[in-house]
């Protein structure tokens, strides 16, 4: 490469590196092409032998068997009891990632606490749960705890309010009687000025520092709208309460057994390691910042509140995000215990004789969207958050 | 806490009476202010209901199912009239694993002494110190069996291993640069004792020794292959790029369980008409296809850690570029993955027993199934038999993350 002439004489093929460049890569696309082509070959040959088509019009076809906890019927297409599937998945997911990031960023404060008692208990809590599968967490949570529950001949009834037992748990709702959307919309209104509230008392306070009490205003606001209409209409909602009658369930909100085994197993196991990434972070703020909270005679609340949580957060936000990502993989083990989410409805239809090859492939991909979409907007976030340095 | 503070200044290396000394502590740890005092009597009740149930539970409960079933936990449906076979294959492991601690710590104290540094050969208390939530471990097993056997077994493996690790202390140094082929070699032995002459291959292997082969077999199959891709990820030629960034983001993005489902049911279909493997064959390539791309993004953190002063200076020295990635980055990197490949070795430990879900007898399928016996049927008995496997499960994972930790504070990683 040191030759300082174009007429220099080139080195033999086999040791130029501009031809050994090329030839790598010619090599490595040709060895994943010759890959392609072999299991194409194998797949198109296997399927055909068996009788199944290489395509995905078997979605069109019915599922066949019930699933439990909707109103799913059996002769519906495949790609309905699919989309049921995502829904329960999403289910968890949705419930699961609030009550993570609670559960997580309290016993990870909780570690770091000067209280000698609280922080041995969190530090119990993460090492514990940090070190068990996650399989064997929601096999507890199934097998030793919910399916240990009174039978529903027996159920625990807290005051009509929620029913338990080893089948399912069903709490209170409200339902709507006449004159309800009224109240709904007049409800919906109330949130929007108290979010406007919110940012005016904010506003106010940074531009002329008097103390904003947002919480009260914004909360004095909601509630008071709330509940003259309430008043005003009448009783527009009523308070609906699960009841029993042999083994049918009415009125209330329920969900299957399952489902609560698989979210309190998830939401356990993955707080143990948003606990650890939460700690890790705090101790990554800079120790002067500390000292100059004390220095300003801030109390311990506030100095967490406004000077190490938020710097905490930037450093956090990465690997709790993958760790949010990893709570949505697991809940894929729902297969376990029967709860119907995306992959046990692909996992049942391949066991009705449907091809695996695609059902499997369009499971993954399904996964694969979410985890990419997560990923460019924490991308995103990311940017808007890091620290502005020169 | 501030009270802390003022003591702290005001008698600085004064010697303070004991009694004094608890008081003092337990103001600043635990009735530093009214809601300390609050915080402290809440956990205080919640850790003394918490030790008090697990003690009545632990008191009360009925083991005779773990007891009677202590042999399929371990191995499984491996035939009873061979189990001489899996203690055969656990004495070789023994005695491998002596052999490297033997000769790594007669390399270690080589080392320090040419180099003229104090070493300290660890004892046995620093051993216990490490080990003994497995030493525990060991012991409540032993306690599970019903023969005398297991015990005198137990104590001729250790005894095995201690002489094997004396023996690797006294290596010659050309030996013990190739140490690892001796492991390799008794790790084979290990496998053909229990698979030659009318044994029995992995694809009927359970319990915890299933487990503990698609662990260990998973890391080496898939550890050549994630250094591959790791090196293809930061090539500068983009299709080797591409080919390893599409294969390592696309793993990562779908959960294990998928892949076990694809190698159950799926692989079948991609392989040859007249390739039938065996079940557990199809789960471990999953999982090796599965962990390769993990054990990829480690070794990329590891190349990264790697100063690129130390290519330029490779370069400059008129080595090819696989040159300088065998005998310059890849060992420095590889060196700094050492812990997080430990902790990759955790979870997928952890992972292994998704094979369950396969309906495969590892050690957590068999604490489930095990209440469909018979004498045990709808009593209730997973919160013993769970609990087992995942005392099993929590003490190797943490026994390692402890190992883990310490080896990170030893090679220094992120302090150089």
């Amino acid at each position: 490469m040191a030759t300082t002439s174009p007429q220099a004489e080139r080195p033999p093929l086999w040791r130029d590196l501009r031809v050994l460049k090329v030839l790598a890569q010619v090599v490595a696309v040709g060895a994943a092409a010759v890959l392609v082509y072999v299991v194409w070959f194998n797949l198109t040959n296997n399927l055909a032998a068996r009788g199944l088509s290489l395509g995905f019009d078997f979605l069109d076809e019915p599922f066949g068997v019930p699933v439990a906890g909707s109103d799913f019927s059996p002769g519906s297409a495949i790609w309905r009891a699919l989309i049921v599937g995502l829904q329960n998945t999403f289910a968890l997911v949705v419930v699961g990632l609030p009550l993570v990031t609670v559960v997580g960023v309290l016993v990870g404060i909780g570690r770091l606490s000067t209280n000698w008692l609280v922080a041995k208990a969190s530090g119990f809590y993460v090492e514990a749960l940090r070190n068990t599968p996650p399989l064997l967490v929601i096999f507890f949570a199934f097998n030793a705890v919910i399916l240990q529950l009174p039978q529903i001949a027996e159920p625990i009834d807290l005051f009509g309010l929620v029913i338990i037992n080893n089948r399912f748990i069903a709490v209170a709702s409200l339902s709507n009687v006449e004159g309800s959307g009224v109240f709904w919309a007049v409800a919906a209104v109330a949130l929007f000025l108290a979010v406007i509230v919110w940012v005016w008392r904010s506003r106010r306070f940074d531009r002329i520092g008097s103390p904003h009490h947002r919480v009260v205003w914004s909360l004095g606001v909601l509630v008071g709208i709330v509940l003259a209409a309430y008043l005003a209409l009448g009783g527009p909602v009523e308070i609906s309460h699960p009841e029993l009658e042999g083994r049918v369930l009415t009125g209330g909100i329920s969900g299957l057994a399952a489902y609560f085994a698989m979210l309190a197993a998830l939401v356990l196991y993955t707080a143990s390691h948003v606990a650890e990434i939460v700690r890790g972070s705090i101790l990554a703020v800079p120790k002067g910042q500390t000292e100059a909270a004390n220095a300003l005679a801030l109390s311990g609340f506030q100095r967490l509140r406004h000077v190490v949580l938020p710097q905490a957060m930037r450093i956090a936000i990465p690997p709790v995000i993958s760790q949010y990502l990893n709570y949505t993989k697991n809940t894929s083990l729902g297969i376990a215990v029967g709860y119907t989410e995306f992959t046990l409805i692909a996992f049942q239809a391949i066991g009705n004789g449907q091809p695996a090859p695609q059902l499997i492939l369009l499971v993954m991909l399904g996964y694969l969207a979410f985890s990419l979409v997560i990923s460019a907007l924490v991308n995103m976030l990311n940017r808007r958050l890091q620290f502005v340095t020169r | 806490m501030t009270a802390g503070l003022d003591e702290r200044l005001s008698a600085p290396g004064q010697p303070v009476p004991p009694a004094k000394r608890t008081v003092q502590w337990s103001r600043e740890n635990l009735f530093g202010s009214w809601s300390d005092t609050l915080l402290t009597l809440v956990f205080g009740a919640l850790i003394i209901w918490v030790t008090v149930s697990l003690a009545r539970f632990v008191l009360d409960a009925d083991f005779t199912i773990v007891r009677r079933n202590l042999t399929t936990f371990m191995v499984g449906r491996f035939p009873r009239d061979e189990l001489w076979r899996p203690w055969l294959a656990t004495g070789l492991i023994g005695v491998m694993i002596g052999v490297v601690i033997g000769s790594a710590t007669a390399t270690a104290r080589d080392k320090a002494i040419e180099a003229g540094l104090p070493y300290r050969e660890s004892t046995m208390r620093d051993a216990l110190r490490r080990f003994w939530p497995l030493l525990a471990l060991i012991g409540v097993a032993l306690a599970f069996t019903r023969t005398f056997l297991p015990f005198v077994l137990t104590i001729v493996v250790f005894a095995v291993s201690a002489l094997a690790r004396s023996a690797g202390l006294h290596f010659p140094a050309g030996v013990r640069r190739r140490i690892w082929v001796i492991a390799l070699a008794l790790l084979l032995g290990a496998y053909l004792a229990l698979s030659a002459f009318g044994g029995r291959g992995w694809d009927e292997w359970g319990g915890l020794h299933l487990n503990l082969f698609l662990t260990v077999a998973g890391i080496l199959l898939a550890f050549p292959i994630g250094i591959l891709f790791a090196l293809g990820r930061r090539s500068s030629l983009p299709a080797l790029r591409w080919v390893s960034v599409t294969y390592i983001e696309f793993v990562r993005g779908v959960p294990l369980i998928t892949l076990l489902l694809f190698g159950a049911f799926a692989l079948g279909f991609v392989l040859p008409a007249d390739l039938r493997p065996g079940v557990i064959t199809r789960m471990l390539v999953a999982i090796t296809l599965f962990e390769a791309a993990y054990v990829a993004e480690v070794v990329r953190g590891g190349l990264q850690s790697v100063h690129p002063g130390q290519v330029e200076a490779g370069q400059a020295l008129g080595l090819s570029p696989w040159r300088v990635t065998r005998r310059i980055v890849l060992p420095q990197a590889l060196r700094n993955t050492i812990p997080a490949m430990v902790g990759q070795f955790i979870s997928l430990w952890k992972d292994t027993t998704l094979v369950a879900v396969l309906g495969i007898l590892d050690l957590l399928e068999a604490s489930r199934v095990v209440n469909t016996q018979p004498d045990f049927l709808g009593q209730g008995l997973f919160a013993i038999t769970l609990g087992f496997a995942g005392l099993v499960f929590w003490v190797v994972s943490y026994t390692m993350s402890r190992e883990a930790r310490r080896l990170e504070r030893k090679l220094g990683v992120g302090e150089r």
